[in-house]
Order: C-alpha cells, then sequence, then structure tokens
C-alpha cells in the first residue's frame, strides 16, 4: 500500500494510506487514550469516546480509531478541546465505576488509572451521581467472575470471543445504564471452552472478568 | 438494575407446581411450543427477533428453554440470543402472573410519584419489576403512559384503571385479591356449606 505523510502534533509521520489513525498514532509513540480500540479490529466499536483528536479541514473532533490516514492529514492529539471531551468521557466512565482500587484485582495495572492520570482527573470525580449496578458480582458463569461495577463496558471481551470461538460465550445484555456483560447459559453449556480459554480476563482492562480460583 | 438476579431466576427451570395435569410438565409444553413456532421460520439469523415475538405471544413471556431452542434452531450463541432478546423492552423474562398489575411511570405519573408505589408494590409482593410471584398470582410491571394522565399516579390491575394511587390502596388492592382467593378456596373445598347459608 502507498506510503503518506502526515502530521501529528507537529511531527512529521509516514504510513501506510488507509491505516488506522489511531494504531498509527500509538506505533509513533503518540499516546491517545483509548479503552475499546484492539490491533485488528476491522470496524472498531468507538464506544469509548477517548480517543478524540483533531483534524484540520474535519468538522468538529472525531475519533482516531474510525479515522484512516491520508496523504497530508494534519492532526491535533492534545489541543484544549479533545482533552476536555476526554476528561468529560473519563469523568462518566467513573461514575457508574466501583473506585474501590485496594481491593481490586487490577490495581496498578488498570487502564481507567492510567488515563485519569494522563488526563488528570481525579478517580472521584465531583459533580456527577455514582449510578452503580447490583448485584455487585455475577457468579453465575463455573469458572470466570463478571464485576459490572468495574466494566467499562469497553467490549473487548466480546470482541476476542467471538473472534476465538465459534458460538461466543459472552455478549452484551440489556441496555442503558442496566448494560452488562453477559455470561448467560454458559451452565447449560457442554463442552465450555472457558476451561481452557482465559482471553477475555486477559483483555479486560480494568479487572471485570476474573478467573474463578 | 436486577439483571443478574433474573440471570440466574431464567437458569432456573420454571416450577411447575401448579399441576397442569399429568400429562406434560410445564417444560415439555414450552418445549414444545417454542418447537412448532421455530418450525415456521427459516434457520436465519435475521428471524430471530420475529422468532422472540412470536414466542412471547404465544407462550406469554420467554422462557430460558425457549431461548436454548431458538440458539440451537438459529446457529448462534444462547448469550447472543439472551443479549438481543434483554435489549428490547417488549420482551418478559417472568410468566405473567393470574393477575397483571401495571404501574405507570409517564411523566405525569413520575411527577405525582408512580415510582413509590411501584416501590409499594414491591415491597408488598417482594418481586422487582417486570418479575412475578413464585406462587403465579401476581406479576408486576413498570408502563409509559396509560393515557389518563389526570388521574396521576395510576395503577392498571388487569385492565381495570386505579388513579389516584396511595400506599394505603396498594395494600388494599393485594388484601382484595387475597381475600377474594380465600374465599374462592373455601367454596371449592366446601360447597355444602354455601349452600346451607344460602
Amino acid at each position: 500500500m502507498a506510503l503518506v505523510k502526515i502530521t501529528v502534533d507537529e511531527t512529521l509521520i509516514q504510513a501506510e494510506e488507509g491505516k488506522n489513525l489511531l494504531q498509527v498514532c500509538l506505533e509513533n509513540q503518540i499516546y491517545i487514550p483509548n479503552l475499546c480500540y484492539l490491533e485488528g479490529m476491522g470496524e472498531p466499536p468507538a464506544s469509548c469516546r477517548l480517543c478524540l483528536v483533531e483534524i484540520d479541514g474535519v468538522d468538529g473532533p472525531v475519533t482516531a480509531c474510525t479515522t484512516k490516514v491520508g496523504q497530508g492529514m494534519v492532526v491535533r492529539t492534545d489541543s484544549d478541546l479533545v482533552r476536555e471531551l476526554q476528561r468529560s468521557a473519563l469523568r462518566l466512565l467513573l461514575s457508574s465505576h466501583r473506585v474501590d482500587c485496594a481491593h481490586c484485582e487490577a490495581n496498578k495495572k488498570c487502564a481507567l488509572q492510567d488515563i485519569a492520570r494522563f488526563l488528570g482527573v481525579g478517580l472521584k470525580p465531583k459533580g456527577l451521581d455514582q449510578i452503580l449496578k447490583e448485584p455487585d458480582c455475577d457468579d453465575s458463569h463455573p469458572h470466570l467472575s463478571y464485576y459490572p461495577n468495574r466494566c467499562v463496558l469497553c467490549g473487548r471481551c466480546i470482541y476476542v470471543c467471538k473472534r476465538e470461538h465459534p458460538l461466543a460465550m459472552l455478549s452484551f445484555a440489556k441496555r442503558g445504564f442496566d448494560t452488562v456483560v453477559s455470561l448467560y447459559g454458559a451452565s447449560l453449556t457442554k463442552d465450555l471452552p472457558c476451561v481452557t480459554c482465559s482471553l477475555c480476563v486477559d483483555i479486560c482492562p480494568v479487572g471485570a472478568l476474573l478467573r474463578k480460583s | 438494575m436486577h439483571n443478574i438476579e433474573s440471570n440466574n431466576t431464567l437458569e432456573n427451570k420454571p416450577c411447575s407446581d401448579k399441576g397442569e395435569g399429568p400429562a406434560a410438565s410445564e417444560e415439555e409444553v414450552i418445549a414444545a411450543r417454542t418447537k412448532e413456532i421455530l418450525a415456521r421460520f427459516p434457520h436465519k439469523r435475521s428471524s430471530l427477533i420475529p422468532i422472540l415475538q412470536a414466542i412471547q405471544e404465544r407462550l406469554g413471556y420467554i422462557d430460558g428453554i425457549s431461548m436454548e431452542a431458538v440458539a440451537s434452531h438459529l446457529g448462534l450463541a444462547l448469550v447472543e440470543v439472551y443479549g438481543v432478546a434483554t435489549f428490547y423492552n417488549q420482551f418478559r423474562f417472568h410468566p405473567p402472573g393470574r393477575h397483571q398489575i401495571k404501574v405507570c411511570l409517564g411523566t405525569a405519573c413520575h411527577v405525582r410519584g408512580g415510582g413509590i408505589i411501584l416501590e409499594n408494590f414491591e415491597r408488598k409482593l417482594d418481586i422487582k419489576s417486570g418479575e412475578t410471584t413464585s406462587d403465579r398470582e401476581f406479576s408486576l410491571d413498570s408502563v409509559a403512559c396509560v393515557g389518563c394522565c389526570a388521574l396521576a399516579p395510576v395503577a392498571v390491575i388487569d385492565e381495570e384503571i386505579k388513579g389516584h394511587m396511595m400506599p394505603s390502596k396498594v395494600e388494599g388492592i393485594i388484601l382484595g385479591f387475597e381475600l377474594e382467593k380465600e374465599k374462592q378456596a373455601r367454596e371449592k373445598h366446601d360447597p355444602g356449606e354455601n349452600g346451607d347459608q344460602g
């Protein structure tokens, strides 16, 4: 594929034309906060609303994960507008997150902590109500535990499960504030792939899915 | 909010203590009817929602047994069928009760305390909105607007509108049904006594 030149934060970068902008930036050590993107995704869900960038000639900030690079593209990843939107998106995520890092398995290797530090957002944002789900843990799966109040609903676990297994064991269920990742039916399934597969646990950015010990 | 709880209830096979006759257990009836419905639909993913609608129309709700059959008919993951079904408000996951209680949470009823009325029913019946009591007497749901906002807050009990609801009326309604049931049970057990009195 043809190589094109783009400018990201005043740095000139060479990249394959049509390649994912978020991927290009990350590979060139330009960090853009992101939660739901994984390399190799055909159509990134763009659901975390964190990888926003501004592009010259394009109206308003756009998600980098759904933007393809083109010749002469001029990108800003750190404008005030972008940062403000990212902080808002993160605060909203934290408003439905049980911030109890001391008792969380993901403590110190948690994407939310990293992004909050990067954006300078406190983990307990003021001015937003906490909306938590009941119960705190779904233990219905024989091998996995799911913590809805840690989950950021990025969908990575569902993506890798669908990619690896013809019949996925994970899916989003319900909607709106009630949305959860569901493990429904695992106890009814013969030859459960989860006996040997831990992809969803490994890919979770926050420790919402854990293997039962 | 009680998604995962209902998750678990769904996996429990429904109780068949209703005495539907020795011919077939409730599970068998659900499986047979689901099978009849599935026979009408092609094995295509696009049939998923029409199938779920047909099942709900026939059985009144979508049971775990039905979802398993749908998943294998369409070659989909069971969790995916569950995900689609739970996304839509139109699908129920508990059998409708003998008496159906719907509490309006439309704008007018919301302002006039419809949420408190719903909470009262939840506490009194010990179920959450969308569920059915274990004896299948009552099912409880919230609805958007029933079109008589002047009577807010409103509850609809078995198609009958109850306006200007109050917590005390919640008690009264349920007590009324319980008394009626007791009376019927007495008449059933001892029909002679009634005749003597009359």
